[in-house]
């Protein structure tokens, strides 16, 4: 195969991390929703909480997109 | 294609050259030139300490806007440090009202069109992250001494799986620069080039004549909707860079678990 070839294979196969980041997101969303509805008065006072669990899961998905952008520009 | 390259908007161009030695080719000597990164850091700081200046300049105890806002934005890091850190850690106040304040500027100059994006570059964000990391390990040692190892031992923990955990937290607290670091500028990275990509489309897609502009309409709602995204995350990215730091300082302070 050629090296051209695998470098895209590569990061096609890097972006299927970000499935684990779409999973993990879409877990801290669904369980924020969930205990929202449960007891909505204390439901603001989480949303800062809310916000940094999103951004640290999001990080992940982010970091395997860089994979496959170095893989494309980079390596 | 130079119009459409996702990558070319973050090229670092000399402004003002200024070489230390070297003999004249590319790549030897000191290379201290003034460029668009510094501009757009000196700008971010200039914009910061001007506005917090000039707004706090009359003070009033009925608030103008322009001051509510400084206050707010004091308030707002005051409440994270004392959550993350405890009252001890106010101490470390200036610090993580400088980050915080940094890297959000940074972020809201670089959605403005043809601005430079100051904290795309890994060399930036891993240099605060580092001052972070340096900060938590020299004072941690300062104030507790040889006790601040106790970090890595967590309290509660039978002796008999010590061996395991005690490297697992080392590695955890080793790599905690690259992961602030690579947080930060990978967000912004991404945002930057997906917002570039997507504006490529409306592009390349109304050069296809008239069903082309119709249908290049998806990509300029997709393109308005990410430019929301993106000014979302860089507040966020800047908010989660601040709590973490906060939260470095809170076991630089407090080591034991």
């Amino acid at each position: 195969m050629e090296a051209e070839a695998a470098k895209y294979i590569g990061a096609g196969i890097a972006c299927f991390g970000m499935a684990g980041a779409a999973i993990g997101v879409a877990n801290i969303f669904g369980n924020f929703l969930s205990g929202a509805l449960r007891n909505p008065s204390a439901a603001p006072s989480q949303f800062s909480n809310l916000i940094f669990g999103f951004a640290v899961t999001e990080a992940l998905g982010i970091f395997s997109f860089l994979v496959a952008l170095i893989l494309l520009f980079v390596v | 294609m130079a119009g459409t390259d996702p990558i070319h908007q973050f090229v670092i161009e000399d402004m003002f050259p200024i070489h230390l030695g070297g003999d004249g080719t590319a790549g030897s000597g000191l290379n201290l030139s003034f460029t668009n990164s510094s501009l757009f850091m000196v700008a971010t700081v200039a914009v910061i300490s001007l506005y917090l200046i000039l707004s706090t300049a009359s003070k009033r105890v009925v608030p103008s806007r322009a001051q509510l806002l400084s206050e707010m934005t004091y308030e707002f890091v005051a409440n994270m440090v004392r959550s993350a850190a405890g009252t001890a850690g106010m101490k470390f106040f200036p610090l993580v009202f400088c980050l915080f304040t940094f890297i959000f500027v940074a972020n809201m100059f670089g959605m403005v069109p043809y601005f430079f994006t100051v904290t795309s570059h890994i060399i930036v964000t891993f240099a605060l992250s580092m001052l972070v990391f340096l900060t938590v390990v020299i004072y941690g040692f300062m104030k507790n001494g040889p006790k601040f190892l106790k970090l890595f031992v967590p309290s509660g923990v039978p002796g008999y799986i010590l061996p395991i955990v005690a490297p697992i937290e080392f590695i955890s607290f080793m790599s905690r620069p690259i992961s602030l670091s690579v947080r930060l500028f990978g967000n912004i990275l991404a945002g930057h080039i997906t917002l570039k990509v997507f504006t490529g489309f409306i592009v390349t897609m109304s050069s296809l004549g008239f069903l082309g502009i119709l249908g290049s309409a998806l990509p300029l709602i997709m393109a308005v909707a990410l430019t929301g995204l993106e000014f979302l995350v860089g507040a966020v990215q800047a908010y989660v860079f601040a709590v973490l730091t906060c939260m470095y300082l809170n076991d630089a302070i407090h080591p034991s678990h």
